[in-house]
């Protein structure tokens, strides 16, 4: 009994947590388990997904040239159609058909898809990168604010879609001479959308920097000594990173649509070089036998559009903090 | 009010200058060739004298200041002369005779002036677009108002997919799926736009009907699908305000309660953004008017710019332009008339 046997009740260990602290849950950990109840966000992410890295990786396990010609097995139906129609021409060979001049429309697929993901990302890439830069300079300095918004107003005046036929069709000839056929047509589309498209995400971001910057901890900031830089890079970015993402998915979106649509007018990638919109395109004067070439990259489009709108719906759900938590 | 309006409309003025600048340099900066057409065994003096007789040979400057002039001086004085002369409104005036045979835009496709071709163009546009808005308009209004005051309902959860469908499949996607199905698999109704066609007795009418529903039912998706979010977003708005409850408090039913107090005030919104709205149409109508084979103005764009004409290419696009000023214009001013909370000056 000489030695003290801890007692429970002393004031010291009445004050201590009983049960382990756990770390700090992250924003990040909070934003997925909201994510997560979005049913169509988390079917939409993952068809992006699947459709990303079916375009990427498609060709090493469907290996079959998009633009090889095989006159002999042109006009294929895709398999399916054999279900109702047992007299139809179907191949194994082709599972998804030919076009007229015996291509695969498979392989035709997953190319057109890379075309038109890599021009949707890219451009979307580019709409944040101008967005932003204007939006954080017209929000942090004063001076800049006027001229940069009446120059955001000036080009959403604009009329975009006749502007962007007008700079495709006519420059088309220059850069393609300089930089070749594909990759001439891929900087030319790219810029125009993303020249044409950061309207939005600028006004969104100033609107958040000039809230922003009125906080406390900015003016904290300040106060020891952080530059302009520093405040914009450290404070300010990640701040304002879901306006941001939220807007970007919906960047992809329009990207996609607009690469599609300048194909689908003839204006777009040269022609044995296949995009979801330009075999649209090229499908249509022949739908009346053959429907599902018409389907088929249409479909393409729209889901994936479709995939990219949900996946923003959740995102902006998931990255609002009022909502978050209910 | 009327500060504001003039105001604006002042302010229009060098924005329009601008955007027509911007225009006129795109077009000038890029490599295109009018000439490019004319066949090889043309001398290159002959064509060096072609390239003058469109104007071309002379600095940017001048070519500027004569496009405006044509635009801003020439073409209202052949519209007064017109208005004065054979329109029914005004055909009462003396005919005023303005126009003295200055050169007007001239296209370098046609050599006739730009303004005639746009004006026999313009009523297919008019027709489809303008029908297409307000069927959309008119699909949408009763969607969004009901998915709102059934909030999470069967209904909403369905109008919601539908919207999301309508932003995400593309008009060109919807036109040639419509046409599959309703021309080639049923044969209901015809897939190419037929222009000259005039409506005299009922069948004509009926044909009409009938060539007119799919474009139009293209465009109005979209129409609908972004106008029935605003109005159920803005109707949920207000059903939770104050002045709901006391309009329920005092007895009066729930239809005079939605469809009076609350549309009223949710409209103020709605209003601006179909507004807003109409010049958007007007681009998404080029890309329908290729599918259908509507001969209206954004096919006129399309065949334009495949051709180099760039008097043509430059007249339409600014006519977008114009479009799309005053009704950002038209949709501010709405805001502040129905808006009483709204002021500007």
């Amino acid at each position: 009994m000489t030695d003290p046997t801890p007692n429970p009740n002393t004031p010291l260990n009445a004050l201590r947590d009983q049960d382990i602290a756990r770390p700090p849950r992250s924003q990040w950990r909070d934003v997925w388990d909201q994510f997560k109840h979005h049913k169509g966000a988390l079917l939409g992410g993952g068809f992006l997904l699947f459709v990303t890295l079916a375009v990427l990786f498609g060709e090493y396990i469907w290996q079959v040239d998009p633009t090889q010609l095989d006159i002999r097995n042109k006009d294929i139906r895709p398999i399916f159609s054999a279900i109702w129609d047992s007299d139809a021409k179907v191949s194994w060979a082709h599972p998804l058909g030919s076009d007229n001049l015996g291509r695969d429309h498979l392989a035709q697929i997953i190319a057109g898809g890379r075309a038109s993901m890599a021009v949707g990302w890219a451009a979307m890439l580019l709409t944040m990168l101008i967005g932003t830069t204007i939006g954080v300079l017209a929000g942090f300095f004063k001076r800049l604010d006027g001229p940069l918004m009446r120059f955001t107003d000036l080009v959403l005046s604009l009329p975009i879609l006749p502007l962007m036929l007008v700079a495709v069709t006519l420059f088309r000839q220059p850069l393609r001479a300089s930089f070749g056929p594909e990759t001439g047509m891929f900087i030319l589309i790219v810029a125009v959308i993303g020249v044409t498209s950061w309207m939005q995400t600028a006004r969104i971001v100033r609107g958040d920097v000039l809230a922003l910057k009125e906080r406390e901890f900015v003016l904290a900031a300040r106060a020891s000594g952080t530059t302009g830089r520093g405040i914009i890079f450290r404070h300010l970015l990640p701040n304002v990173l879901s306006p941001i993402m939220v807007s970007a998915t919906l960047g992809l979106a329009t990207a996609i649509i607009t690469e599609s649509a300048l194909s689908f007018l003839g204006v777009g990638f040269p022609s044995d070089f296949p995009t979801w919109g330009k075999m649209l395109a090229d499908a249509v004067p022949r739908m009346q036998e053959y429907p599902e070439r018409v389907m088929l990259p249409g479909i393409m489009i729209s889901l994936t559009v479709l995939s990219v709108n949900y996946l923003g719906d959740g995102l902006r759900d998931a990255l609002d903090p009022r909502i978050r938590g209910r | 009010m009327l500060t504001f309006t003039i105001r604006r409309l002042v302010l229009a003025i060098p924005t329009l200058l601008i955007i027509s600048l911007v225009i006129f340099l795109l077009l000038q900066l890029a490599p295109g060739d009018p000439m490019a057409q004319v066949p090889l065994t043309v001398p290159p003096e002959v064509k060096e004298k072609m390239r003058e007789a469109l104007g071309l040979g002379q600095p940017l400057h001048i070519q500027f200041w004569k496009w405006l002039v044509q635009m801003f001086w020439v073409e209202p004085k052949v519209l007064i002369d017109w208005l004065t002369r054979d329109s029914w409104m005004f055909g009462w005036l003396p005919d005023t005779a303005l126009y003295q045979d200055e050169l007007r835009v001239i296209s370098w496709q046609t050599r006739s002036p730009v303004f005639d071709i746009v004006v026999q163009r313009l009523p297919q546009t008019l027709w489809v677009v303008g029908m297409s808005y307000v069927v959309g308009i008119l699909i949408a209004l009763p969607i969004g108002i009901y998915s709102a005051y059934r909030q999470y309902s069967l209904f909403d959860q369905a109008g919601t997919f539908i919207t999301m469908i309508g932003f995400s499949i593309p008009p060109f996607f919807t036109g040639p799926l419509l046409i599959v199905i309703f021309s080639v698999q049923l044969g209901w109704f015809p897939f190419i736009y037929d222009t000259t066609h005039e409506v005299v007795d009922w069948d004509t009418f009926v044909y009409q009907l009938k060539q007119m529903i799919m474009p139009v039912m293209v465009l109005a998706l979209q129409t609908t699908a972004q106008i029935s979010r605003f109005m159920r977003a803005s109707v949920l708005d207000n059903l939770n305000q104050d002045y709901v409850r006391t309009a329920r408090a005092k007895g009066l039913g729930e239809a005079v309660v939605v469809m009076i107090h609350v549309l009223r005030n949710s409209m103020i919104p709605v209003v601006t953004v179909i507004a807003l709205g109409v010049p958007g149409i007007f681009g998404g109508a080029i890309i329908t008017e290729v599918v259908f084979s509507v001969n209206g103005i954004g096919q006129l764009l399309i065949t334009a710019l495949f051709a180099n004409d760039l008097p043509m290419v430059m007249t339409i696009t600014f006519m977008f332009a114009v479009l799309i000023v005053m009704f950002n214009l038209i949709a501010d001013i709405l805001y502040g008339v129905l808006d009483p909370r709204i002021r500007y000056d």
